[in-house]
């Protein structure tokens, strides 16, 4: 296998800082209602380039790339299927010039494919698996250094997906779950079988993102870090959405608390840590000066 | 009688699509009252899933199997029942806001007020405000629905709102909305006239919406 500066940073046993929202911080800076936020890679680069370099300057040690929701089937439910090439390559390329800056790493995002998987949905699992070798081969030849399976609810599905990335590329892998029932996910996945399940599957990280609260995150961190000595990614939204009086939102934790819990998340033993929903650059910010400040 | 629709009722709960079938005919060929078979049995037992849902003891795939057995009892039973029987809680247009693709939490919700016995019309995904206020048009429904799992698209129920208050009809209907996203407080701020956490909630929200 080659060489890999994504396990190589790890191994030097430091926590990394990942990158916040791409949603919400793409919302703020003028993407319309109703626009996936994937569709900017094509129709507005400078303004993904710009947060990337946002995250980067906040103290990311790892960004994602802006391609959650660019698997074939996603697009094609938009009417944008020929994109799917371009977009993922595009977004690639993007998030490697904001990385530039030595030593920041790029993740390739893989989202679920928003169908659910056989026996419960009409999506078999063979062709899952292959939407995701189609995507993960994208971005691993555009170079990524990382591919993250992200969002998960469904083990089926994250295990076709873990196929299909083996199947495309070497690259490490991280599978990262979504828990928004709490504790469980909405198929109600338990940590401990995502763990059980992918650490015999030799991933290179498992992970925490998105979900619900802050806290209810915190406690699934807590319990998959007794279940394992993997690495364990964390990325929590930034509390729960709250709206203001023009109807706009904002989310409950500031970037101050954020960064005063980033230090009982590193104590908790995450390894990679950042924000998913509402995490801003400031908010990145204050979670990356706890992490370089250990 | 009661033994029968007990176990109907219990089919539902697990999700035992075949052992349905063989109860409902049974319970046929015995002569069991078909509405008390819809009520008692299929509509009960949805109940039941969603109260198990609330608690955190079933998730969506326990959902999902119960639902689908409700539905093969109710392709039987439908033929025995009344022309009023079957969605007689009323009528639902349903669907998932413009630029959100999103329909799964959508669709449980579809379910799960079928199986209380609501008539639901299912618009889909990504649906244009003006196709939410044609469909109220055309299906003069009880209560509008609307979904959104991304912050980004959750705004454009506010839109959908202001649609069908500009068509003049949203005094001829009770609005409820939904999604990862949306809250009671965002519900109240855009006009809605409420907010369920969860597609078990989603029921009883719609039941006192149009009791």
């Amino acid at each position: 296998m080659a060489k890999s500066l994504f396990l190589e940073r790890l191994a030097a046993g430091k926590p990394l800082v990942l990158d916040g929202a791409t949603g919400t911080n793409l919302q703020t800076r003028g993407l319309p209602v109703g626009t996936p936020s994937d569709f900017w890679v094509m129709d507005n680069p400078e303004a993904v380039l710009a947060l990337h370099r946002d995250f980067v300057e906040a103290g990311s040690d790892l960004i994602l790339t802006n391609t959650f929701g660019s698997s074939r089937v996603h697009l094609g439910h938009a009417g944008l299927a020929e994109r799917f090439e371009e977009t993922n390559r595009l977004a690639v390329a993007l998030a490697r010039q904001a990385a530039e800056t030595a030593g920041v790493m790029v993740g390739g995002s893989l989202g679920p494919l928003g169908e659910m998987v056989e026996p419960l949905g009409s999506l078999a699992e063979a062709d899952a698996q292959a939407e995701y070798a189609a995507q993960a081969h994208l971005l691993a030849e555009n170079g990524v250094d990382v591919l993250v399976i992200e969002t998960q609810f469904d083990l089926i599905e994250a295990r076709a997906a873990l196929r299909g990335v083996r199947f495309a590329t070497d690259l490490p892998v991280v599978v990262s779950f979504s828990y928004d029932r709490g504790t469980r996910t909405m198929m109600g996945v338990k940590p401990a079988q995502m763990v059980q399940v992918f650490s015999e599957l030799g991933v290179a990280a498992v992970g925490i993102n998105c979900g619900r609260s802050v806290e209810e995150n915190f406690k699934v961190l807590q319990e998959v870090r007794a279940l394992t000595d993997l690495p364990v990614w964390f990325k929590p939204n930034a509390g729960l959405p709250l709206t203001n009086p023009d109807g706009s939102l904002y989310y409950s934790v500031t970037p101050d608390l954020m960064g005063e819990q980033a230090r009982s998340w590193l104590a908790a033993g995450a390894n990679l840590v950042g924000g998913c929903c509402g995490t801003s650059p400031s908010h990145l910010r204050a979670i990356a000066q706890v992490v370089k400040g250990q | 009688m009661e033994e029968r629709i007990k176990a109907i009722f219990d089919c539902v709960v697990n999700g035992d699509n075949k052992g349905i079938q063989a109860e409902v005919e049974t319970a046929l060929a015995e002569g069991v009252n078909p509405s008390a078979i819809l009520n008692e049995g299929l509509i009960a037992g949805m109940g039941e899933v969603g109260r198990l849902f609330e608690e955190g003891e079933f998730f969506v795939p326990e959902m999902l199997i119960a639902a689908r057995a409700m539905k093969s009892a109710m392709a039987i039973l439908k033929p025995h029942l009344g022309s009023g029987e079957v969605g007689a809680a009323g009528k639902v247009i349903i669907g998932t806001v413009k630029g959100d693709l999103h329909d799964i939490g959508k669709n449980l919700v579809g379910l799960m007020l079928e199986g209380a016995g609501f008539q639901v019309v299912d618009l889909g995904s990504d649906v244009p405000a003006e196709k939410f206020v044609a469909a109220t048009q055309e299906h003069a429904p009880n209560v509008v629905a609307m979904s959104a799992l991304l912050t980004t698209t959750m705004v454009n129920m506010k839109s959908t709102v202001a649609a069908l208050e500009e068509a003049g009809l949203r005094d001829k209907v009770k609005i409820m909305i939904g999604g990862a996203p949306v809250t009671d407080a965002y519900a109240s701020q855009i006009g809605a006239d409420g907010y369920a956490a969860d597609a078990s909630r989603a029921v009883a929200l719609a039941k006192s919406l149009t009791a």
